[in-house]
């Protein structure tokens, strides 16, 4: 088992947990901040968060460059940023960090945090990610590029550039997807060809990984070892996190109207949540008091965070046509 | 001063930015040893290495998202598009990702890089290899879009756009890589500002505003106007985007009259804009309607030399057209 040899001690790995709770508890309060005619549109990372924040534990925020995608919340809060900036991003306030009100509140981006603006169109960030691997790799300071998507993105021409580009070059660079086995009502049979995404790496002749997205130390170990392959010259991997979807595309979808209502029930119950904290209380490293005491921990900050976002100032109207130019 | 075509002032624009700032890479297909369909990087991988002029694979999205992810990293990417006609491909990194990038992270990022492509027709290029395309460039805020016409300004503007904090598309008049030789000045006297349009004939009666190889055209065309009294002010714009609207509005208010000579296909084309936008400017100047000289509206020029004659201007159709204008 991956512990003090990857820097997995008990005090990061209750911090991860943590942070998955933070996830967690924003995204249901977002939710129903949504419903109450608050927040306008959410895309939620239940079912992602132990995938997510297992992988950014394995990796270095500050050094390493990360390119997100839209259903990376929890990614984002692992990365840096904290309850109150992603509470200002939901409610579009000029103080998001990421675009000051600007985009949809799932495109992350942090200079400062190495998390790479992103946008709201599907890919794009895979080759960009290659791109940024060569810079790294110019550079020679062993700094990786990590870029996460959907199951959905694979079927760009955009994921075939950047895997075959990063291949060639050996770009230190490692490609995440986060496989849900649904791109909005599309299920996987209808999305992707063959037996799934990691298969696809042996085209590029690099390592293709599938591993449990519900099981935090192994999502850690896998990304780690392709942290390690990445910053010692030996090119890029592509890891196949499954995940499960637990709740619809976002708050302007209904899965309930597309998929089998006995397999959401079912779904319902592997909530990767429950099976971390096990395993933790398993490991001795967490009681359920302590538990409980972390929940309601966060639970505050979550309050706090949304009364800070929601009396936050809107963005000036007559900023609307600033930085569209680097003198403006 | 020594004399150069306008591929070889590009080529030496591109190689004196080389020297001056190590940051400075390009990257395209054949751009290495081959130096280039056209020669415009020819010689330069042999004096700056393989990784700082870099063959990319034939796939033009990833060559404008690694040319994206680099600038993001703090190098300037000079990419190369074989064809203008080539770059729709990578239209959504070029128009979603590379414009937006510092105006959707709220100026926490910037993506200053140029991408080069040879545009426009009269060479059998056909369908494929002949259109040009400037006006979906220009439709696009965050974007600058130069179109020089003469080995000078190809250098000059070049190397001002490489040293631009934004991005920059530089689409070069394929027609006019050979046409001409001209003396061109070297280093800091070779470099040209944006944005500044040239007066390239002094003329009394009526106004032309045109670029690229149409200056050429419109140039021969006024030539056969002076004959009957009638003399040509012409404007090759040079930058389209941001274009230089004061130049245009002082010759107007000199002759009273305006016409705009384009090569692309009339509907929707740049032309339109400058039309519309000096229309509203200098109403109470003009002494008749502005009038547009473009291409037909058929897909593209084709192949056969009678239909790309019938689809290209040329003086006596550029003539008639402006005779049109002066008697009015």
């Amino acid at each position: 088992m991956p512990t003090d040899a990857e820097g997995l001690t008990k005090e990061r790995v209750l911090e991860a947990y943590r942070t998955v709770l933070q996830a967690r508890a924003l995204d249901d309060r977002r939710f129903v901040l949504n419903r109450a005619g608050k927040l306008a549109f959410i895309i939620s990372p239940r079912g992602h968060e132990v995938a997510q924040v297992g992988a950014i534990a394995a990796l270095q925020p500050g050094r390493d460059r990360f390119c997100l995608y839209y259903r990376n919340f929890a990614a984002a809060l692992a990365c840096g940023f904290t309850p109150e900036e992603l509470m200002l991003a939901a409610f579009a306030r000029a103080a998001d960090p990421s675009s000051g009100g600007r985009q949809t509140p799932g495109n992350f981006g942090s200079r400062r945090r190495g998390v790479v603006i992103g946008s709201s169109t599907v890919g794009p960030q895979i080759p960009k990610a290659a791109g940024i691997g060569l810079a790294l790799q110019w550079r020679g300071e062993g700094a990786l590029c990590y870029v996460s998507f959907g199951e959905g993105a694979t079927s760009q021409g955009d994921f075939h550039e950047g895997l075959n580009f990063a291949a060639i070059h050996h770009c230190p660079v490692i490609f995440f997807c986060e496989n849900n086995h649904w791109a909005i009502s599309v299920p996987q049979a209808l999305q992707v060809a063959g037996p799934g995404v990691a298969e696809r790496a042996a085209a590029y002749g690099i390592p293709g990984v599938r591993v449990r997205g519900d099981d935090f130390f192994a999502v850690h170990a896998a990304v780690a070892e392709a942290a390690q392959r990445a910053r010692s010259g030996g090119g890029p991997t592509l890891i196949e996190a499954e995940v499960l979807r637990l709740q619809s595309h976002s708050t302007d979808d209904d899965q309930r109207a597309y998929r089998d209502p006995a397999e959401l029930a079912a779904e319902a119950l592997q909530d990767p949540i429950p099976r971390m904290r096990d395993a933790l209380i398993t490991r001795g490293w967490l009681s359920p008091e302590a538990d409980q005491a972390m929940r309601d921990d966060v639970n505050r900050e979550v309050e706090k965070a949304t009364e800070a976002a929601e009396a936050a100032p809107e963005p000036e109207p007559a900023s609307l046509g600033r930085h569209v130019y680097a003198d403006a | 001063m020594p004399e150069r075509t306008l591929v070889q002032a590009v080529r030496d624009a591109l190689y004196e930015e080389m020297e001056r700032d190590d940051r400075v890479c390009v990257l395209g297909q054949d751009v290495g040893l081959k130096g280039g369909v056209f020669k415009a990087t020819e010689g330069l991988q042999q004096r700056f290495g393989a990784e700082r002029v870099m063959d990319m694979p034939l796939a033009e999205s990833s060559i404008a998202a690694v040319a994206q992810g680099l600038a993001l990293e703090g190098f300037t990417p000079v990419a190369e598009m074989q064809f203008a006609d080539y770059s729709y491909p990578a239209f959504n990194q070029i128009v979603n990702e590379i414009a937006k990038v510092r105006y959707r992270s709220n100026g926490d990022f910037s993506c200053p890089l140029v991408i080069r492509a040879p545009t426009g027709g009269g060479v059998r290029g056909a369908l494929y290899h002949s259109q040009s395309p400037e006006a979906f460039y220009c439709h696009v805020p965050g974007l600058k879009v130069v179109l020089p016409s003469t080995p000078a300004d190809a250098k000059g503007l070049l190397k001002a756009a490489i040293r631009d904090r934004d991005p920059v598309i530089f689409l070069e008049p394929k027609k006019l890589y050979r046409a001409e030789r001209q003396e061109v000045a070297q280093g800091e006297a070779a470099l040209l500002p944006l944005a500044s349009a040239a007066v390239v004939r002094q003329g009394t009666d009526l106004t032309v505003v045109t670029y690229g190889y149409m200056r050429a055209v419109t140039m021969q065309a006024a030539a056969k106007l002076s004959p009957d009294g009638i003399e040509v002010e012409v404007i090759d714009l040079r930058t389209l985007r941001p274009w230089d609207v004061e130049a245009c509005v002082r010759s107007i208010q000199k002759t009273g009259r305006l016409a705009i000579v384009y090569e692309a296909n009339r509907t929707g084309g740049f032309g339109a804009e400058v039309a519309a936008e000096l229309a509203e400017r200098c109403f109470a100047s003009l002494d008749a309607p502005v009038s547009r000289i473009a291409s037909p509206d058929v897909p593209a020029m084709p192949f056969s030399p009678a239909l790309e004659h019938a689809f290209m201007l040329n003086p006596d159709k550029v003539a008639d057209g402006l005779r049109r204008v002066a008697r009015y």
